[in-house]
């Protein structure tokens, strides 16, 4: 293999790792811990760096996943608290062991490799450098086969419990009654984001740990509402970022992360503007015609009540701008829409009623 | 005293106070978040400023960050409202994807065969120590018009605070009111970007105003004691690292911030956790002796 | 000859594409005490949104005394609905009080002394004297809902616009509440009240909106309140109520 397709592959496993937590974290509107999370566990992995002295050492990531359950349940006692709202607790928690990691780093570790940029910005370049070897064989770099084994425990983890989180994440009261504890689910999923960033965060860095499990899936919930669907769209969406934002970070020469985080941005904003049930393009174009259409029937409403009334003193053009208080435009536009669709005739200026029309405006009124 | 530690003294508590003041509304807007987004969103403006104008002047760079840091608000607000994205997920999305953008934007300049470009890398971790004169003049500038605005629109935003509804009955432009008091906050967090950082100023933002709110049931003296934690925080953070060899400023500032939270949580009169269990705990021994009396008696 | 004190022409109102209200079409003279009635969800805080001009309808127009909102906003008064605010907010009962002669303030001034003496009085009005200096979350449901009438009152309005008053207020503050309608109606003003309850409907107003969507009947208590009417706004479940 060469070293830039391992470096396509591992991205391409991180993105898929991240998404698949990242899908319950944004329906159960916490996607901020991810970004909490990943920030907090700096201060877990440097201090059982300096407990265990070696930067591969599997205790390091249990120093990490420690901080991060740590740093929910600290959240979680402020908001219980009542002293303060759940956004100020989630921004509370995570600067101070941040804070602190960053502080043991420059005061302490000076000149290993460990230094804040490495956490926060990755550079997943390296990843080839580091090889995995077994047996005397070189089997790929570490990082793709540390997040493979991370994916493989995401993924069978969302197999064991999709139902059981498909239900905490939609009907939260009928999980409880049902026998499975939302609490415990929760920290389930705090602690496989926990697991997910630590491994993770010397390949790519938090920030893109952040992009991925909040924006693909964000990106998918704009293009569909079914869950296994979702999830599906999500990786596929993670992958094609990973991908592209390699090819990007290599034709520009600049950092492979942040290309591939603003990849998973041009995929949002693409969806944004052309999903078909959510996007911004197609939501003004459909919530026009809907406009067109209300009035309309409100129009149709007006005739068939002054029809009842015997009286055609409303019935034109005219009088439907100073009745609705439309303008004239688009009292005109009303009117001819109104035609096309065969709901009145028009004689002159005079409107009337044709049964299809009238069938509308009573089906209007019952609605 | 050292010029180094002076300036980076009045920098830091600067930053401190308006971030305190301004604080206090994010917090009771229940947005104490949109700051973390603002402040990451604020670095491709920065990358971009310098790009652009290949000029290294601090009033450009902040002129770039509120740029961006305004886009990003913008977005989170149109996605918010527009589509079934909540606000968490809409934070969380500009926040990465800006900052992934800025760091693209970094390397890139990085290769640029200019010898001015360093400098530039100390918006992310924040580095006190490399404020100039000319740095705290424009905070100065900052500050001084982030306070007026607060002052000059007290009224407005309390009350678009409290009752956004109430606030348009009474006819005032609440669109207008919320348009200010963010530009206010994205000036107020680009101010302390090269002081303290992006990625820990949105503590700056919360920590003063979450302990200020502890001690007081006035807005005036939660704003006021929010800014003077802030700005103690600030002053005694900038001393600290100043003398202590190796201690980054922006971290120990937010650490101060985070102690002076825990003891408002804990110890502030009637709020306090610890102050409630001692008045709980009064009450039931008075209970007590009075139950004891009847039966004496 | 007056103007009414509201006249609603011809309102349709939609979120995204599902109509709240269908074609209201009301006139409210002055110096009534009218009561909105309708079964949840009927759009009953939507028509008085709309009226105030927090919400833009897609047709129709909203006259206050004979003229659009804008020009009439000092002579009218709101009372929001009570769970709408965050109660935890930092401000004293005064304080909010004071709130509601922030509009006749207009911009940057600050509340002086006659604003005090005005809001002091409003909370004496309301039975609140000896509430002024405390924090809004150490009142309890019924005094929180006293305070935002107080708040109106400062207004110093021709028409008032209270939604859902009686709400999880105790019965000495709805006692209090129905004493000070009257009163204000004697002083001349109009009150449009949201109101849940048909059995006190009669004993506390004299006009009623039956709403449900569409408007059903608008009137006199007992003209509006037929087991007809109150069929086609609840579907048959209430006949129960009318004796
Ligand atoms: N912001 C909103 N967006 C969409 N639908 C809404 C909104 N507010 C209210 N509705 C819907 O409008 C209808 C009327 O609501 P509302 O006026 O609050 O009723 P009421 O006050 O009579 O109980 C309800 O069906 C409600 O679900
Ligand atoms: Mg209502």
């Amino acid at each position: 293999m060469t070293p830039q397709l391992e470096i396509i592959i591992t991205a391409c496993i991180v993105s898929t790792a991240c998404v698949i937590p990242g899908v319950f974290l944004i329906l159960r509107r916490v996607a901020l811990m991810s970004d909490a999370i990943s920030h907090a566990i700096l201060m877990g992995i440097v201090i059982m760096f300096f407990i265990v002295k070696d930067l591969h050492s599997p205790l390091l990531m249990i120093g990490a996943v420690a901080t991060g359950i740590l740093t929910v349940l600290l959240t979680e006692w402020i908001i219980q608290s009542k002293r303060l709202k759940e956004d100020a607790a989630i921004g509370l928690v995570f600067p101070v062991f941040f804070s602190i990691g960053v502080i043991l780093i420059s005061r302490y570790a000076g000149n290993i490799h460990l230094d804040q940029d490495a956490v926060l910005l990755g550079e997943i370049a390296f990843a080839p450098f580091n090889r995995f070897l077994f047996l005397g064989r070189d089997l790929g770099p570490v990082a793709m086969w540390s997040m493979g084994a991370i994916l493989v425990m995401n993924l069978g983890l969302l197999l064991l419990f999709y139902k059981e989180l498909k239900l905490a994440t939609f009907d939260k009261a009928l999980a409880a009654t049902v026998g499975f504890s939302p609490v415990l689910l929760y920290y389930g999923l705090m602690t496989t984001v926990s697991i997910t960033a630590v491994g993770a965060f010397d390949a790519v860095g938090s920030i893109l740990v952040v992009a991925l499990m909040i924006t693909p899936p964000s990106t998918a919930y704009l293009l569909t509402d079914r869950l296994s669907r979702m999830i599906v769209l999500s990786v596929l969406i993670g992958i094609a970022s990973a991908v592209s934002g390699y090819v990007m970070a290599s034709l520009l020469d600049a950092s492979i992360a942040g290309s591939i985080a603003t990849m998973t941005g041009a995929a949002f904003l693409i969806a944004l503007f052309f999903s078909p049930k959510q996007g911004l393009l197609t939501t003004y174009l459909r919530s026009k015609h809907q406009k067109t259409d209300f009035a309309s029937k409100m129009l149709l409403v007006q005739l068939m009540v002054h029809e009842d009334q015997q009286e055609d003193f409303e019935t034109t053009v005219t009088h439907m701008v100073h009745h609705m208080d439309w303008s004239i435009k688009f009292s005109k536009k009303i009117a001819r829409y109104s035609v096309e669709k065969g709901y009145i005739t028009r004689n002159q200026d005079q409107l009337f009623l044709t049964p299809l029309g009238r069938e509308v405006a009573r089906a209007a009124i019952v609605h | 005293m050292d010029y180094t530690i002076f300036m980076v003294m009045i920098g830091s508590s600067l930053v401190g106070c308006v971030s305190g003041a301004l604080g206090s509304f994010a917090v009771l807007r229940k947005q104490s978040l949109l700051g973390d987004a603002i402040s990451h969103a604020a670095l491709p403006g920065i990358a971009l400023a310098f790009l652009i104008t290949m000029a290294k002047s601090p009033m450009i760079f902040m002129a770039g960050a509120m740029i961006a840091g305004w886009i990003g608000t913008m977005l989170v607000m149109a996605i918010v409202r527009h589509t079934v994205i909540k606000e968490d997920a809409a934070l969380g999305m500009i926040l990465s994807v800006f900052f992934g953008f800025g760091l693209v934007l970094l390397t890139l300049i990085q290769r640029l065969p200019t010898a001015n470009k360093s400098g530039l890398t100390h918006y992310l971790f924040g580095s006190a120590a490399t404020l100039l004169l000319e740095d705290v003049k424009a905070m100065c500038l900052m500050g001084v018009v982030t306070l007026a605005g607060l002052f000059l629109f007290w009224k407005e935003f309390k009350l678009f605070t409290f009752d956004k509804d109430y606030a348009t009955a009474l006819g005032f432009p609440v669109k207008r009111i919320e348009l200010i008091l963010t530009l206010l906050t994205v000036t107020a967090i680009v101010m302390g970007l090269q002081t303290v950082g992006v990625i820990l100023m949105s503590a700056m933002i919360i920590a003063p105003a979450a302990a200020a709110r502890q001690w007081t049931d006035r807005l005036w003296l939660m704003v006021v004691l929010s800014a003077v934690f802030g700005a103690v925080s600030g002053l005694s953070g900038a001393l600290l690292s100043g003398f202590v060899a190796q201690l980054p400023t922006g971290p120990t500032i937010v650490l101060i911030m985070s102690a002076i939270v825990l003891i408002s949580l804990l110890f502030a009169p009637n709020r306090g956790m610890i102050w409630e269990w001692f008045q709980r705990r009064q009450e039931t021994k008075l209970l007590r002796q009075k139950l004891m009396e009847k039966h004496k008696s | 000859m007056t103007p009414p004190a509201v006249a609603v022409k011809d309102l349709t109102l939609a979120y995204r594409d599902t109509p709240v209200l269908w074609d209201i079409d009301i006139t409210i003279p002055q110096g009534v005490l009218l009561a909105i009635v309708g079964p949840n969800g009927a759009g009953k805080t939507t028509l008085i949104k709309a009226i105030l001009g927090l919400l833009k309808p897609a047709a129709g127009k909203v006259e206050i005394l004979g003229k659009p909102y804008q020009q009439q906003i000092k002579k009218v008064g709101y009372v929001p609905q009570r769970g709408t605010v965050d109660w935890d907010f930092p401000t004293d009962a005064l304080d909010v009080v004071l709130m509601g002669r922030y509009g006749h303030l207009g911009w940057f001034k600050r509340p002086g002394k006659k604003d005090y003496a005005l809001a002091l009085d409003a909370l004496d009005r309301v039975g609140m004297a000896d509430f002024a200096s405390r924090q809004i979350s150490q009142l309890s449901g019924g005094q929180q809902q006293r305070i935002f009438l107080a708040r109106a009152l400062v207004q110093d309005a021709q028409i008032y616009f209270m939604d859902e008053p009686f709400v999880g207020v105790d019965a000495a503050t709805e006692k209090a509440i129905v004493t000070l309608l009257k009163e204000l109606r004697k002083q001349g003003k109009t009150v449009i009240v949201v109101h849940h309850d048909l059995q006190t409907l009669k004993e506390y107003f004299d006009w009623a909106l039956l709403l449900n969507v569409h408007q059903i009947a608008i009137g006199p208590v007992e003209e509006v309140i037929t087991s007809d009417n109150l069929r086609k706004a609840y579907g048959g479940r209430s006949a129960f109520f009318v004796s």
